[in-house]
């Protein structure tokens, strides 16, 4: 072979390589598929708050990863549970935020985030009953966090015990299965793209806790876009 | 060519003519350079170690400036002198470098100079800067006075600190994925998700993970240290006048790495003293909760190693390893 014909063949190889390395990178880095995000401006009237209801789950049951714990949204115009967990929000206005808690917990790796923050009046209620702080070394501990850095807002999810004999087992989940109803309000302030995401280091199986369901969004983060 | 420097045989000082632009120019630029450029570059002057870090940055730009004209300017004065349509009959022209002994040596000394006029010039800033607001590990070799004495007094619980003291004030920066918290041991050893410091005061930051590897960078500050686990890295600085600042970390550490920064602040002295207070009887009831403040802390079990609260009678985060060989007894 010519000196030429080795050096194209030499420069395809590294090309390729670069490529395969290149994908392979990209692929790991993907944090998954955004199912979009839903939204709560349509029909909003200036001024009037907005309702949002999640809930968190133990393990979602279907999809491509089926024993991961999961956030889930209720579609505010359908009324059905989606596997979503970005949303557009009116800027300025105070969210009332009811998430019901599936999943079972335990002690927080930083008590820190037993603390509500950044919530109106700094507390939430969890069955009714209002709490500022929640010790996770007692009880049932806290199953996950829902907060949002950017706003500080920070609000732990007391958990469900881990002997129930109805714990949900795959989502969505419905009242028959045992579970705390934690509500809670904040102001989402000006306009921009805040991440929220659960503090609680759920990703079981994964590197201190943080990957898997931790580092894909749609599972136990996303996007709050805050609009005009 | 009337004007062109000559020596006694008619030649032309190439050399000589170009150092005189080189000198004349470089001084227009350096002298340009400080008046309209010298005080906006970063990281500004909010802190001690942060204006030190700016006159550093621009002594050293102010040193570049010279080297790249002078590159600028013996090719461009080549190009021009020797270039094609000055002596379109020589296929080479002009004077040799090679062999030169005044234009080796002359590179030779200058570059020489230069360089460990930079190497000692930085090693100086590092130690008169205590560390040039960079993690020094837990046993940090150039601390501040009254450092090792405030952070031993923090370690027992008996810091103090107040509007007009001298004291130096310990900070804990704990990275987690994916947020910096912060811990006061001189006020009842709070933690929250906002770091405000007071003015005109010596911060110990003490940083570390409770989990994988960040780095707190507050750059406003002059301040970046890495944060791992099991692992406190100490950091200097002091503050000078009120300001607001942005930490960030700069260590890819997972999907949220780009959402893991916060406003920080430099209040007055009396501010933060009412900020710290306040925070403290705010936070009272979750700081009851929070492990005994310690310098670095094992996450172990809760998470780590996949095993997801294996056993929920033990400390959530413990204290795990002292303050180097400088333990208080």
């Amino acid at each position: 072979m010519s000196l030429t014909g080795r050096l194209s063949t030499a420069v395809g190889l590294f090309l390729v390589a670069v490529a395969l390395i290149a994908w392979s990178l990209m692929a790991f880095l993907r944090p998954g598929t955004d199912g979009g995000y839903t939204d709560y401006t349509a029909g909003h009237v200036a001024g009037a708050p907005v309702n949002v209801t999640m809930q968190s789950v133990g393990q979602i049951g279907s999809g491509a990863h089926p024993t991961w714990v999961s956030y889930l949204q209720k579609n505010p115009t359908t009324g059905q549970w989606i596997h979503d967990t970005s949303m557009t929000l009116p800027a300025d206005t105070v969210i009332h935020m009811t998430i019901v808690q599936y999943d079972s917990g335990g002690p927080l790796r930083n008590q820190v985030w037993g603390q509500v923050t950044g919530t109106i009046g700094n507390d939430a209620t969890v069955n009714g009953k209002t709490y500022r702080v929640y010790d996770s070394n007692t009880g049932n501990g806290i199953g996950h966090t829902f907060a949002v850095p950017g706003l500080d807002v920070s609000v732990p999810l007391i958990a469900v015990s881990g002997q129930a004999t109805n714990i949900c087992s795959a989502a969505p989940c419905g009242a028959s299965s045992a579970h705390n109803t934690i509500t809670f309000s904040f102001r989402t302030g000006a306009p921009g793209s805040y991440n929220w995401q659960c503090f609680v280091p759920c990703g079981l199986g994964y590197l201190y806790g943080n990957g898997g369901p931790m580092s894909t969004i749609n599972y136990m983060g996303g996007f709050l876009k805050v609009v005009a | 060519m009337t004007n062109q420097t000559t020596n006694s045989t008619g030649q032309v000082h190439h050399i000589r003519r170009m150092t005189v632009i080189w000198i004349i120019l470089s001084i227009v630029a350096d002298v340009l350079y400080s008046i309209f450029v010298a005080a906006h570059i970063p990281p500004g002057r909010l802190t001690e170690t942060a204006a030190k870090d700016q006159t550093d940055f621009n002594i050293l730009i102010e040193m570049a400036i010279p080297v790249l004209l002078g590159v600028w300017i013996y090719l461009s004065y080549s190009l021009y002198v020797w270039g094609d349509k000055r002596n379109p009959n020589e296929a080479f022209s002009g004077d040799a470098a090679r062999g030169n002994t005044k234009v080796q040596a002359s590179w030779i000394v200058i570059t020489t100079v230069t360089v460990l006029f930079l190497a000692g010039f930085g090693t100086w800033a590092l130690v008169v800067d205590h560390g040039s607001g960079g993690g020094q590990g837990p046993n940090p070799a150039f601390a501040p006075a009254g450092a090792l004495k405030a952070e031993t007094a923090a370690l027992l619980g008996r810091a103090t600190w107040s509007p007009g003291s001298t004291n130096v004030l310990p900070v804990q920066v704990i990275g987690q994925q994916w947020k910096f918290t912060y811990r006061y041991p001189t006020f009842g050893g709070f933690e929250s998700s906002q770091l405000m410091v007071p003015a005109n005061t010596t911060i110990a930051f003490n940083v570390t993970s409770l989990d994988v590897i960040h780095s707190f960078w507050a750059y406003q500050l002059g301040v970046k240290a890495d944060a791992n686990p099991q692992v406190n890295d100490v950091a200097f600085t002091t503050t000078k006048d009120p300001g607001t600042f942005i930490v960030r970390c700069s260590e890819l550490c997972g999907i949220w790495h780009g959402s893991m920064y916060n406003n920080g602040a430099v209040l007055s002295q009396t501010a933060f003293e009412n900020w710290a207070t306040t925070t403290e009887a705010a936070n009272a009831a979750n700081t009851a909760l929070l492990p005994a403040f310690a310098w670095t802390y094992v996450p172990d079990a809760n998470g780590a190693s996949g095993g997801y609260y294996p056993d929920g009678t033990l400390t959530p985060y413990s204290p795990s390893e002292v303050y180097g060989a400088k333990q208080p007894s």
